[in-house]
């Protein structure tokens, strides 16, 4: 409380357009929460109004359904459809882009657009998503030049969560549901306002312009104790200790035949994932083939045809597909990046079309009574 | 692109493909042909360098990219790249198409190269199956170009029929190079005189085996690799000192795509050259 109290501001309801507005006048360009296609999803913000005030979310296994609160809260939601991952690692971008000349082709960088982007609302599973993909597109020799522009002015307003879906387990993964890193400002929504914390020099200026108080130990206790009901609201768990020699060590488990009688191979929950980053890349030409650009898609280890060679598919069923999905996310990951892939948002559960339940699979699978 | 500094981001943009042009196609057998390649832009086929296990990407635009072994002198810069295509699907369809002087685009290199250094002083047995054949020549040729560095060199070659076997016309000079060449083939024809059967056959009654100083390089179909494997054990050789090359779906081939994961590994970078005992358990399960 007292490490709060220092440090923690308030930010008056009526005055966050204020902050909206003081990131616009340093040139970003606001992406947040709002109303669509009966969702709350991320897109182009510019005012307050723009936010989902007094919506909230009802999710479990292949179910999502928007509801009324009975209050005004402008984050009263959890997590939706979208992820932050569509703004740095963009569903469609071109990569490169061939000219038709005499001699044949000149080939040429696609030119990269620069973007300052400040992303409204971004919760503590997202920021760990965020810091996860961050380790994916550049960490290694061969960075990508697309996510590395897009991440390199982004401007982060995480907001904490002070209500959990019955889907959500970031308590399990230790991303969540408190922001601990990774943002410029982070807030927790009580009725009158908002408690403010800074994590960054960036969020500091933004802080100083607004000329904010310091919140008052009141404040700090009553957001203390509305983000303690997300972390009480939290019932689903995973079992992390030991799960990479576990899921790894049990490729043959009977589990895999039985979910994939279940799973549709639909990708779904790779395109929800915050931190899958499975891509293809396709040829797009003009009506006079003259221009052709080279255009990375979202792709999904689930889609038949992702492990192609010239023999065929080498997973050519659903069986060896979930088993890719779910042992790369949870534990061949960790060998790659350091870390788990899954930062626990559930969003995987409640876009199932058929409600498969990850956390069940890994239980049944990682189970010390059955078979391996 | 070019040289392989270590720093995160010191790679120059991974997906920009330079254009190279065909200087030279050599029919090898039905739907395999060798390129000769030079990247046009002279400063970037100066600073080309590759080793004998990398492969580029070829690109045509409109069309895709395919991921495609090195096949030639390991010393060569980019003005002088080889390499041996197989017709086999909507890529390098297009590519057989092409003739001398077309141009195409090139990225690269990518991926692990052959443990040549660790070949010196040793033995060096290369077993190759079908197409396998290519990115194992430029092992070879790394292997002549240097020939008094390494001991006694063996290729145990398998095809599935006499005429599919890839650089018949260069295996004789390769003999003059002390490279000791068995061949076999699954299906022999009436005029064929060698062996019948499959690889690891050839490795099993291998005379003169030094299994304490000897590496093996292989590239072939995974189930043959399996086999030469289990019999390279048997014949005790050392897991440490058998390698080999495998082939998964490459996209990006810098390991942002995700298509050729193999458990932990991603083929393109921590491969495609393996030693054998990191990726043996790996391979032993079915669909992974």
């Amino acid at each position: 409380m007292d490490r709060d109290a220092e440090s923690s501001y308030f930010l008056e309801r009526s005055r966050l357009q204020d902050l909206l507005d003081e990131l616009v006048h340093r040139r970003y360009e606001l992406l947040g929460p709002r109303l669509d296609q009966e969702a709350i999803v991320y897109d182009r913000i510019d005012r307050v109004e723009d936010l989902p005030c007094g919506w909230t979310d009802e999710q479990r296994p292949g179910h999502y359904r928007l509801k009324r609160r009975d209050d005004e809260a402008l984050f009263g939601y959890v997590v939706g459809p979208h992820s932050w991952k569509k703004y740095l690692f963009p569903p469609l971008v071109n990569v490169m882009t061939s000219r038709k000349d005499s001699d044949g082709w000149t080939m040429q960088d696609e030119p990269i657009a620069s973007s300052r982007m400040a992303l409204i609302g971004v919760r503590a599973c997202e920021l760990a998503a965020i810091a996860i993909q961050d380790r994916v597109f550049m960490s290694d020799i061969y960075v990508d030049p697309i996510y590395a522009a897009r991440r390199k002015d982004l401007f982060l307003v995480a907001v904490n969560c002070t209500q959990a879906a019955s889907t959500c387990f970031c308590t399990s993964m230790g991303t969540g549901p408190r922001c601990s890193a990774g943002f410029d400002l982070a807030l927790t929504e009580l009725p009158s306002g908002f408690v403010l914390e800074v994590g960054s020099p960036n969020g500091q200026n933004v802080l100083n312009a607004l000329g904010l108080h310091l919140a008052s130990e009141a404040q700090c206790q009553s957001a203390e104790s509305h983000r303690q009901v997300a972390v009480t609201q939290i019932t689903k768990k995973v079992e992390t200790s030991g799960i990479r020699d576990k899921l790894l060590s049990r490729l043959e488990h009977p589990r895999w035949e039985s979910v994939a009688e279940r799973c549709l191979s639909c990708a779904n929950c790779t395109l929800v994932c915050p931190t899958c980053f499975c891509s293809s890349v396709d040829e797009v030409t003009d009506l006079t083939n003259d221009e052709i650009h080279r255009q990375r898609r979202w792709d999904s280890c689930f889609n038949f045809d992702f492990s192609h060679i010239s023999g065929g598919p080498i997973r050519n069923q659903t069986r060896s597909r979930y088993r890719q999905w779910l042992t790369h996310k949870l534990a061949s990951w960790i060998d790659q990046f350091g870390t788990s892939g899954c930062v626990g948002c559930g969003r995987c559960i409640t876009w199932c079309p058929v409600g498969i339940d990850l956390t069940e699979e890994i239980a049944a699978i990682c189970s010390d009574t059955d078979p391996s | 692109m070019i040289a392989t500094p270590n720093a995160p981001g010191t790679v120059a943009n991974p997906w920009r493909s330079h254009t190279a042009i065909i200087d030279s196609i050599h029919q090898e057998i039905e739907s395999v042909a060798t390129y000769r390649l030079r990247l046009a832009d002279p400063s970037v086929a100066d600073r080309y360098r590759f080793q004998a296990g990398q492969f580029n990407m070829l690109y045509l635009p409109g069309c895709g990219e395919s991921a495609i072994s090195h096949s030639g002198p390991p010393s060569a810069d980019g003005n002088h790249m080889v390499h041996t295509i197989r017709f086999v699907g909507r890529v390098t369809e297009a590519i057989s198409k092409l003739r001398v002087g077309d141009r195409l685009g090139v990225r690269g290199p990518f991926g692990t190269a052959w443990p040549i250094e660790k070949c010196k002083g040793q033995d060096v047995i290369i077993i190759a199956g079908g197409i396998g054949m290519a990115p194992l020549r430029a092992a070879l040729y790394g292997l002549m170009e240097d020939r008094s560095r390494f001991g006694r060199i063996v290729l145990l070659y398998g095809t599935r029929s006499p005429e599919l076997l890839l650089y018949a016309g260069e295996l004789e000079s390769w003999t003059k190079h002390r490279i000791e060449i068995q061949v076999t083939v699954d299906r022999a024809t009436e005029s064929w005189q060698g062996a019948v059967g499959v690889v690891p056959l050839l490795l099993d009654r291998l005379s003169g085996l030094r299994p304490d100083n000897t590496q093996v390089l292989m590239c072939g179909p995974e189930v043959m690799m399996h086999y030469c494997a289990l019999s390279a054990l048997k014949r005790n050789l050392r897991k440490e000192s058998i390698w080999l090359s495998i082939e998964r779906n490459m996209q990006c081939a810098v390991g942002l795509c995700g298509h050729c994961q193999l458990g932990p590994v991603f083929v393109c970078r921590q491969g495609p050259v393996f030693r054998y005992d990191s990726i043996e358990n790996l391979l032993k399960v079915r669909d992974f």
